[in-house]
């Protein structure tokens, strides 16, 4: 564990736990987030989308939908599910350090 | 009782447009949450897994006066037609899928799809008309024993 930098929970976060300063995010964080999320190891499956995540919020201010997600981030839906079976798109905000998407889709 | 939704049963059992979009942004909503999701189709809802009338749903413009169109104007030639283009757009503007796509999306989301078996039997139908999605026909009873221990929601 890091000392000089907070942890997760110091940082400022929402009610479920997402990051709501995206620039506080780091490498070793996602990986504690997705711990705490149930994913135990980040592939470089779960990366992809992560990042994919990630930098689409950061590029245009809004986190894509699910249907972005499967057609852009270059993983299919269904895998999209096996990697993150609590919901890929909440997921991968999460452990990509952004906020909780609000969109219903 | 548990405060989170753990499982949710949705029953789409209108063919309109209007009638099965609250259905499925429902089931995906759910998928999305982590949350699982099962779709029971019924009467003129199992026009939303037709494979021949999937593409082609429209809004009913008369006997919906949400629209605010007058009853003999919503029935003049054209016009359901006319109001569910104005829907689609407004619908892809939201990134919402058309229906064939959101079905599949909703399947690959792991969601399950049945078929009302007395309403497949009153129309007639075969496994053949429905899409390759569907998981199976099933009676009411075994509509209850698959929704057994979550939320039903009748849309």
């Amino acid at each position: 564990m890091s000392t000089t930098l907070p942890g997760y929970h110091e940082l400022e976060l929402d009610a479920e736990g997402f990051l709501q300063k995206p620039e506080q995010w780091n490498e070793e964080l996602a990986v504690q987030i997705a711990h705490e999320s149930g994913i135990p190891e980040l592939t470089d499956k779960h990366w992809q989308v992560v990042r994919f995540m990630r930098d689409r919020f950061l590029t245009t201010g809004n986190a894509p939908s699910i249907r972005t997600l499967g057609k852009e981030s270059g993983v299919a839906i269904k895998e999209l599910y096996q990697l993150f079976p609590k919901g890929p798109a909440k997921l991968a905000a999460k452990i990509g350090g952004i906020p909780k998407p609000h969109g219903c889709i | 009782m548990s405060d989170t939704i753990e499982k949710v049963s949705i029953i789409i059992s209108k063919g309109s447009l209007e009638g099965v979009y609250p259905g499925l942004i429902m089931a995906n909503g759910a998928r999305m949450e982590g949350i699982e999701a099962n779709i029971f189709f019924t009467f003129f809802g199992m026009e939303a897994i037709n494979s021949k009338h999937y593409e082609h749903l429209k809004v009913a413009t008369v006997g919906n006066p949400g629209l605010h169109i007058p009853t003999m104007v919503g029935g003049l030639p054209g016009m359901s037609s006319f109001v569910t283009h104005q829907m689609e757009k407004q619908i892809a503007k939201l990134d919402i899928p058309p229906v064939p796509e959101f079905i599949q999306l909703i399947a690959d989301s792991g969601a399950k799809l049945y078929a009302c078996k007395a309403s497949v039997d009153m129309f007639g139908l075969k496994r053949d008309d429905f899409i390759d999605e569907l998981e199976d026909i099933i009676t009411v009873g075994e509509f209850y024993q698959i929704a057994s221990g979550g939320q039903i929601i009748f849309t």
